[in-house]
């Protein structure tokens, strides 16, 4: 596949991506992962994983997987690419809805729907956590982690960004292999 | 410092969402509020909370529709790309080297144990903002339900997400219309 045809399929991608994305990124992972793993075989489901991971370690928006996955799969124009890619139809749909919002704001309609958004965007998220956590934890030590960062990110005030660094020192002292 | 702040320039836009995107380790928002509400005063807490609730119905990144959105409200089009290239400047550079140090080190067995760890409480992270969100469904069993029926076509049956999307926010909103949910 020569670049200039590389770098459409992945606008096109994302940008389909981008319209799918109630909830954030995180809701659109799973979807994510088909088409970058199964539909275009553009990496493995464990790179996949990895990347989402070191973009969680990068300060800034949780979409910067987005980013990651264009400049492993296209170089520096593929990170531009799906970073404008992702970002752009919906926030054409925000430019454009902020004029109006006030008129549809008090809606019933409008309660209705965002009413109606949540529980799908609850499973959503899940399932990104469930084909992530199928990767990541697959031993008994990465099982373990997970289940206490969860517990640390739920009922402590804990910076993320320490759980994530003891995580990482924990797995390099090699006590989890 | 002034009751109402005058309007910010494009520049401060751009400077103001700049450390919006450098503080956010593990979600912008909460640093987004402050920064917006609290530091800058360019919007009240009133005004902040409609402004996420209008960014939360659209598709996107909550953070990012807030960025287009008050771009949008000061300056037109220009100041949501100025605010845009703002919040994702740093971030982007940021990853892109942390890309590049993980490309040329994880051939050792550290760094790749390191990595391990690090992925599994990425994951963590995923899990905790999915029981979060879900926490309020307890209250609400046609909720569940659909929260499940939607898990269950995207995580184990791996059903594209074009058809399910629609199908499920439509069940999903008739089940709240009917039921009152």
């Amino acid at each position: 596949m020569n670049s200039a045809s590389l770098l459409a399929s992945l606008a096109a991608v994302f940008m389909q991506l981008s319209l799918l994305a109630f909830g954030g990124t995180n809701s659109i992972l799973p979807e994510m992962q088909r088409q970058v793993v199964q539909v275009h075989p553009w990496l493995t489901a464990h790179e996949f994983a990895a990347l989402f991971a070191l973009a969680q370690a990068a300060p800034g928006p949780n979409m910067l997987v987005v980013t990651l996955i264009g400049w492993r799969v296209a170089g520096l124009p593929g990170a531009l690419v799906t970073t404008l890619g992702v970002a752009g139809p919906s926030s054409l749909l925000t430019f454009l809805g902020y004029r109006v919002w006030y008129r549809f704001r008090d809606a019933e309609w409008r309660r209705l729907v965002q009413h109606g958004l949540m529980p799908v965007t609850a499973g959503l998220i899940m399932a990104s956590a469930a084909l992530l956590i199928r990767t990541t934890s697959a031993e008994w030590g990465t099982a373990a982690i997970t289940v206490v960062a969860a517990l640390l990110f739920l009922f402590t005030r804990m910076h993320p960004l320490l759980v994530l660094a003891a995580a990482a020192a924990l797995g390099a002292s090699g006590v989890l292999s | 410092m002034p009751d109402a702040p005058a309007p910010p320039s494009l520049l401060q836009l751009f400077l103001g969402f700049m450390s919006i995107g450098l503080y956010g380790f593990g979600g912008v928002l909460p640093w987004a509020r402050r920064i917006v509400v609290e530091q800058k005063r360019w919007l009240n807490a009133a005004e902040f909370t409609d402004l996420l609730g209008f960014c939360q119905f659209l598709p996107g990144g909550n953070v990012m529709n807030v960025t287009i959105a008050l771009g949008a409200r000061f300056h037109g089009a220009i100041g949501s790309a100025m605010a845009f290239v703002g919040l994702m400047a740093a971030p982007f550079t940021a990853v892109i080297l942390l890309g590049l140090v993980y490309d040329r080190y994880s051939d050792l067995p550290m760094v790749r144990h390191a990595f391990a760890g690090l992925a599994a409480a990425a994951s963590a992270m995923v899990l905790a903002n999915a029981l979060r969100i879900a926490a309020p469904l307890r209250a609400r069993p046609f909720g569940i339900v659909v929260a499940l029926a939607t898990f269950v076509a995207i995580a184990v049956l791996r059903l594209p997400l074009p058809p399910v999307l629609p199908a499920m926010v439509a069940m999903s909103t008739l089940l709240v219309w009917r039921f009152g949910e």
